[in-house]
């Protein structure tokens, strides 16, 4: 072996070992978040680092330590899949949360799902009390 | 320099996954131990992930997006049965 492929060797090995220990403590991140913080949207916030970006970092490794052009397309598809899925998980997730009340109000810097809230209740409060009249106006 | 690097990632996968148990043990609603639950999943992912570069092969990628489908159908199947029957409970 020739020394200057030697030397690209032991790059590409050191960037695969810090994308290795990079990704494997954003699983210990969303741990921590997990145990510390208060509710349950914030818990969702630490819990996807390490579903995306950790992922991202640990699929980067195995493609730099397998070397061969082929795996990256595959890697990319299961990256790709991953990054459709965590988002509608997450937010079946968030939503459900919320309709439960599983979550502390005086956190929140906005809440933009309040005023839709409102509006549907509002609305079928109208429509609750205009079948009432138009039943009364018939018995009469 | 790989051998170190799985010594070390084992060690904070285990740490994490220690701290994903304790929140499912100890979390107070059914949606906070879904939400570890599938934490933990990504944690098992991580590790397949880790096993798969260091040893230079690729027998777990399958697994690995096998591992995702389940983790998305599970967490989706419970936050719709959680909304249901918060919504029955309310109207009853």
């Amino acid at each position: 072996m020739n020394p200057e492929a030697s030397v690209v060797d032991n790059v590409i090995d050191t960037v695969s070992a810090v994308f290795l220990v990079v990704g494997a403590l954003m699983s210990l991140a969303a741990a921590v978040g997990l145990l510390r913080f208060p509710d349950l949207l914030s818990r969702m916030h630490a819990a996807t680092k390490p579903q995306v970006l950790g992922l991202f970092l640990l699929l980067a490794a195995i493609g730099l330590q397998v070397r061969t052009w082929w795996v990256w397309p595959v890697l990319l598809v299961a990256w790709i899949f991953q990054l459709l899925t965590v988002p509608v998980s997450a937010h079946m997730v968030g939503r459900a949360g919320y309709r439960t009340k599983h979550l502390h109000r005086e956190l929140l810097s906005s809440d933009e799902l309040d005023a839709v809230v409102q509006k549907a209740a509002q609305s079928a409060r109208d429509e609750s009390a205009r079948d009432e009249a138009s039943d009364g106006g018939r018995r009469d | 320099m790989m051998q170190t690097v799985l010594a070390v990632t084992a060690v904070i996968l285990s740490l994490a996954a220690a701290g994903a148990i304790i929140r499912i043990s100890r979390g107070p609603s059914l949606l906070d131990r879904v939400l570890a639950s599938d934490v933990l999943l990504a944690i098992l992912g991580a590790a397949l992930s880790i096993d798969m570069a260091v040893n230079r092969h690729l027998n777990n990628l399958m697994l690995l997006v096998a591992l995702s489908i389940v983790g998305f159908i599970g967490s989706v199947t419970v936050a719709r049965f959680v909304a249901d029957r918060r919504e029955q409970a309310h109207e009853s």
